[in-house]
Order: C-alpha cells, then sequence, then structure tokens
C-alpha cells in the first residue's frame, strides 16, 4: 500500500494515497470544489481556474491538479476563492453566446449550472469583444458551434486520448484560440469517424448531433408514408435518464409506447437484429475457419469502428465481419420482407433508426447499404433526439403504460440485449456458436470473461475439439492497441469484438448526457450495462437462434444463414478511407 | 517540382534525424519553416505522418506560434515597429501608407510574391522612431511620404 498522507479541506481532516490531488482529497471528505475543464483521467489540466482553493500559497491554485501534501490546510470557500471562481466564470461568459433559451443543453449544461451555482448576476460583466464563429454542420453526425465553446479540451483530449483519432485541437493563441480541425476543414472532410464522444464530454452545446428529427417530423405527418422506427438495445437502458428516471433503469415498455404515440406506424425491435446478426456472424465465422478464410474476424455492428478501420487500419479490411450492423440489416428487410409480407410499396416505407450512436447517422448515408436500391434506413436519431420528440409532443412518460413491440420482427432474446455493452456481441455469438460447433446445448450461459470494462479483454473458449482465442476491445483507442499488438504478430486470434465507444453502446455518443461530476458519483458504462446484463437474465430465451421470429424469418423467406438472399440483404463490404481528404495541390503525403 | 523533391527529401532527413529524441516536433517544424520558407499543408501531414503526431497537434503549433508561417512570404518581409515609441511618433501611419501603396494588410503578401508586410514588437531601435525593417536593413525616421522611395530601393 502507498503512503498515506493526512491534511485538511475546510477543517475537516481527511487521509488520502500518495499522489492524489486535492480534489480527490476534497471528494473524500464530502466538500464538493466546482469544476469545469475536469473530466477524470482524460483531461487533467488545470486550465479553467473553476477549482482555485486557498492554501496558504502566495496565489490561489486549481484542485485539480495540486498533489495533497502533509499537513496542507486547503480552504474551498473563502472571499478570494469565490470573487476568483466567479470572475473567471465570468470572462468566460463574455465570449459566449449566452443563447440558453435555443440550446440543447439547456438544463443539463455544465456552464449554465456552474453560472446560477456561482451566484452570477450579470451574465454581461465583462461585455468586451466577442468572436463570432461560422457553424459546422456539414458532418451527417456532428455539429461544432464554436460560439458556444469555452475551451476547456475535453473533445481535443477525448479524441486524442481516448479514440486515437485526434482531428480537432486548439488553433491560434491567446484570445483567439479555437478548437479546430486541422486548416479548419468542415469536421466531414477529416478523418472524424462520427462516435460522437466528443458530444459526451462536452460540458456547453458546442457539440451536437446532427439533428435529423426535423426530417423525422415530415415524414410521421406525411399521409402517404408507412413509417416504421426500430431502437437499439442500449437505447431502453439510458432513455429515462432523460425523463428523471434512475440511470440503469430499464423503460423499454414506456419507449414502446411513447413510439406509438408520437405516431410512429410500427415499432420494431433492434434486437431482433442483433439475434439475426449472430446467426450471420456466427455461420461467416464457422465458415472462415472451416474453410481457412481470412482470421481474426472482426465484428462490424459499430460504425464508429468501421469508419475507424477503414481509416486507420484497412489492411484489416478483409478481417471485418461482412454483416451489415443490426438496425441496416433489420432496415433492409423492412423494405424486402415486411413489404412483401404487408403489400406495402417499397417507395412509401420509411426506416428511422433509434440508436445510441452519431456514427450511425454516416452509416446510413452509404451507397452499398441500399438491398433494394433505396437507403435501408431513411432517418437515425440519437436517444437524446428521441426523448425531445416526447418531450415535444407532450407525452407523460413517467405515466405510460408498458407496450410489447409489433410482432413480425419485435421478439428478441437475452443474447441481444448483451449487444448494447462491450462484449455482448462476442458473448452472444459464443452461445450460438458453441451449440452450432459442438451440438450440445450449453449450460452456464454467462462468458464473464468477456464482460467487464477492462480496456482489452481476452479468452480461449472450448469449443468441442475447437479453441477459439477471442479478444474484445473497446473505444478506438484499445482497438488500436489491439491491433498493434496483432501486427507486431504478439498475439494471436480468432474471432474479435470491437466497439468504438468505450463501454460499448450504452456510452455511445448519442446517449444521454452524464456530467463530468456525475460520472464520478455512477459510471453509465457499468449502471446502464447492469441494467442490460439484467434483461438477459430475466428473458425465457437467451440465445439468438432460439428467437422463433428469426427462425420463421429464415423457414419463409432466407432460408438459411449466409444464403444468397441473406448475403444480397443482410452482408455489405468496405473500402479504404483516406486519412486526409483535402486538396494538397501536390498531393505527396496522404 | 524537382526543388520541391529536394526540400522535401532534407524535411525527412531532418525528421529522421529528431525522430527518437524527446519533444521532436518543435526543431523540426522550425526546419521545414526554413527550407520551405512557410509550412504548406502538404509538408505539416509530412511532418505528421513523419514523426507519427496527429495534423491536429502540428496545426496547432503552426497556427500558435508566430515564427511559423502557413503562407510563403514576399522576396522582402518589411516589418514596422509598433513599440511605444514608434507608436508615438507615428508608426501606424507608416503602416497604413505600406498597406495603402502595396493594397495589403498587415501579414499579407503581395501577389507578385515581392514584399510581405508585418507590424512587429519593439525592435530596440527606439532612438530612430518610427523604425522600419526590410529583410535585415533598418531604416529610421520613416513618414508616409519617405514609403515610396524605401520601396523603390527593393522593387527593382
Amino acid at each position: 500500500m502507498s503512503k498515506m498522507i493526512s491534511l485538511t479541506i475546510d477543517g475537516i481532516k481527511v487521509e488520502v494515497e500518495q499522489g492524489a490531488t486535492v480534489l480527490d482529497a476534497a471528494r473524500k471528505a464530502n466538500v464538493r470544489i466546482p469544476t469545469l475543464c475536469f473530466l477524470e483521467k482524460i483531461n487533467e489540466i488545470g486550465a479553467c481556474r473553476m477549482c482555485v482553493v486557498e492554501t496558504g500559497a502566495r496565489t490561489l491554485q486549481a484542485a485539480c491538479v495540486l498533489p495533497a501534501t502533509q499537513g496542507m490546510e486547503v480552504k474551498t470557500n473563502t472571499r478570494r476563492v469565490r470573487h476568483a471562481r466567479k470572475t473567471v466564470l465570468e470572462l468566460i461568459l463574455s465570449n459566449h453566446d449566452k443563447k440558453c433559451l435555443s440550446c440543447v443543453r439547456s438544463q443539463n449544461c455544465e456552464l449554465q449550472r456552474l453560472a446560477l451555482e456561482l451566484e452570477v448576476t450579470n451574465e454581461n460583466a465583462f461585455a468586451g469583444e466577442r468572436i463570432e464563429y461560422m457553424v459546422d454542420d456539414v458532418s451527417p453526425s456532428i455539429v461544432r458551434d464554436n460560439n458556444k465553446c469555452i475551451l476547456c479540451r475535453r473533445c481535443v483530449s477525448t479524441c486524442h486520448k481516448i479514440q486515437s483519432v485526434g482531428v480537432i485541437g486548439p488553433v491560434g493563441r491567446g484570445f483567439k484560440t479555437s478548437i479546430e480541425t486541422p486548416f479548419k476543414l468542415p469536421l466531414s472532410n477529416t478523418a472524424c469517424i462520427g462516435c460522437g464522444q466528443c458530444i459526451a464530454s462536452c460540458p456547453v452545446g458546442a457539440l451536437r448531433e446532427k439533428e435529423e428529427s426535423p426530417m423525422v417530423w415530415r415524414m410521421i405527418h406525411d399521409p402517404h408514408k408507412h413509417v416504421v422506427v426500430q431502437t437499439a438495445p442500449a437505447v431502453r437502458a439510458a432513455l429515462g435518464e432523460e425523463f428523471g428516471l434512475l440511470m440503469g433503469t430499464n423503460v423499454t415498455g414506456k419507449m414502446v409506447t411513447a413510439l406509438r404515440r408520437l405516431g410512429f406506424d410500427q415499432v420494431f425491435d433492434t434486437d431482433f437484429a442483433a439475434d439475426l446478426t449472430i446467426m450471420e456472424e456466427a455461420a461467416e465465422l464457422v465458415n472462415r475457419i472451416q474453410n481457412k478464410g481470412v482470421l481474426p474476424m472482426i465484428t462490424s455492428c459499430s460504425p464508429g469502428w468501421v469508419n475507424y478501420c477503414e481509416t486507420f487500419y484497412p489492411e484489416f479490411i478483409p478481417n471485418l465481419s461482412t454483416c451489415k450492423s443490426p438496425h441496416e440489416m433489420m432496415g433492409a428487410l423492412i423494405k424486402s420482407y415486411y413489404a412483401e409480407k404487408t403489400g406495402i410499396p417499397t417507395r412509401n416505407l420509411a426506416v428511422v433508426s433509434v440508436m445510441p450512436c452519431t456514427a450511425k447517422k454516416i452509416e446510413a448515408d452509404r451507397e452499398q447499404l441500399s438491398a433494394m436500391g433505396v437507403p435501408d434506413v431513411d432517418a437515425v436519431i440519437t436517444t437524446r433526439e428521441l426523448a425531445r420528440m416526447i418531450k415535444s409532443n407532450g407525452i407523460d412518460f413517467w405515466n405510460l403504460p408498458d407496450e410489447p413491440f409489433d410482432s413480425l420482427m419485435g421478439e428478441s432474446t437475452g443474447a441481444a440485449a448483451l449487444f448494447g455493452a462491450t462484449g455482448g456481441v462476442m458473448e452472444a455469438a459464443l452461445r450460438t456458436a458453441y451449440e452450432i460447433i459442438t451440438g450440445e446445448t450449453l449450460e452456464t450461459l454467462e462468458f464473464d470473461m468477456v464482460r467487464g470494462l477492462e480496456g482489452v479483454k481476452e479468452a480461449s473458449i472450448s469449443l468441442g475439439e475447437l479453441n477459439l482465442r477471442v479478444a474484445v476491445a473497446h473505444g478506438t483507442d484499445n482497438a488500436k492497441k489491439l491491433l498493434d499488438s496483432i501486427k507486431r504478430g504478439e498475439k494471436q486470434y480468432d474471432f474479435i469484438e470491437i466497439m468504438g465507444c468505450r463501454g460499448g453502446c450504452v456510452d455511445g455518443g448519442g446517449q444521454p448526457f452524464v456530467s463530468a461530476e456525475g460520472r464520478l458519483r455512477a459510471d453509465p458504462r457499468k449502471v446502464r450495462a447492469r441494467a442490460l446484463y439484467r434483461a438477459d437474465a430475466k428473458m425465457p430465451l437467451r440465445k439468438s437462434h432460439e428467437n422463433p421470429g428469426v427462425q420463421r424469418l429464415y423457414k419463409e423467406f432466407l432460408e438459411k444463414p449466409n444464403s444468397r438472399t441473406a448475403h444480397h440483404l443482410l452482408h455489405t463490404q468496405y473500402a479504404p478511407q483516406k486519412k486526409y481528404r483535402h486538396e494538397t495541390g501536390e498531393g505527396m503525403a496522404v | 517540382m524537382a526543388d520541391k523533391q529536394a526540400q522535401l527529401e532534407k524535411l525527412r532527413q531532418v525528421i529522421r534525424e529528431h525522430k527518437d529524441t524527446p519533444g521532436p516536433l518543435m526543431p523540426v517544424m522550425q526546419a521545414a519553416q526554413n527550407i520551405f520558407g512557410y509550412l504548406p499543408e502538404d509538408v505539416q501531414i509530412e511532418i505528421a505522418e513523419g514523426l507519427g503526431v496527429t495534423l491536429s497537434e502540428v496545426y496547432g503549433v503552426a497556427t500558435f506560434y508566430s515564427q511559423f508561417t502557413l503562407e510563403p512570404k514576399g522576396e522582402h518581409v518589411i516589418s514596422v515597429c509598433m513599440g511605444t515609441a514608434c507608436y508615438v511618433k507615428g508608426a501606424q501611419a507608416v503602416l497604413d501608407k505600406l498597406a495603402d501603396s502595396l493594397g495589403i494588410q498587415p501579414g499579407g503578401t503581395t501577389r507578385d510574391g515581392k514584399f510581405t508586410l508585418l507590424a512587429t514588437r519593439c525592435l530596440g531601435a527606439c532612438g530612430l522612431a518610427p523604425v522600419l525593417m526590410v529583410d535585415d536593413q533598418v531604416h529610421g525616421r520613416v513618414t508616409p511620404e519617405s514609403v515610396p522611395a524605401i520601396l523603390a530601393i527593393y522593387e527593382g
């Protein structure tokens, strides 16, 4: 055990391990110090000065980067400290657009909250020069509005350190500093993978999803359109938070009812397509193993990861499973199977996906994802956008009754629920692959070695005579580490699951916001995942191949996994993407 | 352009020399600024790829320090001192006259690539205020009226 240090915070005696910061010590003493640029383990740079405290030193010190020392007497609320914090906040506000009324972050904005807490009475206390920035809304996924940016760099650290993408950073100096892409190009002209983790890390409204809800309203209000909606596994584990329910509350039934009341004609479950994905992916894996295909096979459900692979690791494209992601499979089936069943012409069908993800918005635009000559999916909205639609429609979410999904493609198993958490696709695939390969019934369904938040998880699993070497990575920086270890020849695997976001879809870039402080109290990656694992445990069927709807679909329409029809509708291909997407004139590097 | 290829080879050599030393970005960028006279986009990409850092980082550093320029500098660089002494002696009028005569803003370069106009901090020649430098030549007690004569020296 490392050495303990004792100090006082506002007279409260507290002991912390050597190396802890004053902010850590204050938290231990239950003293709350306000923070703004601080994002635990990601952005600890002491830049915003919100957390300044008095320690007896000549100047005030930033608690988030100040190491606690023996005998230190910290005061967190002196007149001097309060004055400094308030002044700093007023200075930040002086170059902020202060358009809270129309801001998507209103009421969950960390800047707004601090202004109230620090009793800012005049938001124009320093009414000096203000820089007006162009809003970058070219990307199908992410909108950047520097008029609201407070230069905390949380997005920059996330993009560089957590995702290893690094396409935004501070540009210029002093008052003219702004967070920009290289050469100030639109985000869509960079290697941005659209994961939206920058949005999730932003304390204010400077980053948000490109909204498609206006388009969805138009579809709903169009009498000629038959609008089918589907919801991803992770949405139900988080949507309730937008309505004040506790994190980790599963709101499947209320969500389905709300979608019907919004006016969607049919409510399907992406979980159904997740089960189908397992059927296709397990068959593909077995085929690759038996016929000496390219291994390791890597999952392709996460479009953030797929973009990352195509851009930064194109050499692994042959390893990507050819399976479309579940909502794209569902879209293709709605426009073929469902159209055939109902007699509704494809052109009158619109498919809306509710996703925990902003990269799905880019994915839906891929030309190769249009099996029936029209896009498989017409619009993608995030969990947050759905919540805003529900609110704007005057729906009393708390008091909604529970309703089930529509039947044709609404059934699912516990395996599908797992898709929302890191390791979930792997676990679901193993449950099915085990039974396909061994022909025996799997007794213990939980594969604990692929659960949890370890950045890279690995396991060796025996499926009869076959020893399957598997790995799971989440967050593209962890993916990078894993792929580099394979490239160096240090590691060998047969099957890999990669998710673009840490923790998997439950903490995707489209999920309800959790503040930096909220994340210290409850980690959404753990708490939301728990809701999914609980849902799995409660399901009567927990293996994808037992899904009766999926079985019916194969019998009536697809024949068998990886059949010709299945390939046409449910599989896709990939192509390398350029890392630098602008005219270089002489085009030397690229 | 063969010339550019040679410059590029030189840059790659510098990158190789610095790659495994601590903090290689600044010295490599300084070398690139000297080799090319400015840091065009493809050079920044070359540096990012060569050192294994993000382009975002290179561009951030390039825009942070005034020693780096993103556009080619003119054949002659005119630096007008805007230090206190020069300023009170009328440096602003001199700068305005230069901007007007050359048809560019401070920081800009004439279309023919002849002149770059810069406003700088104290050049340390306050006794001669207002002062400007053209390349490494100092001109003292400048007035808006003397600007054409100074430009004429370098226009030839």
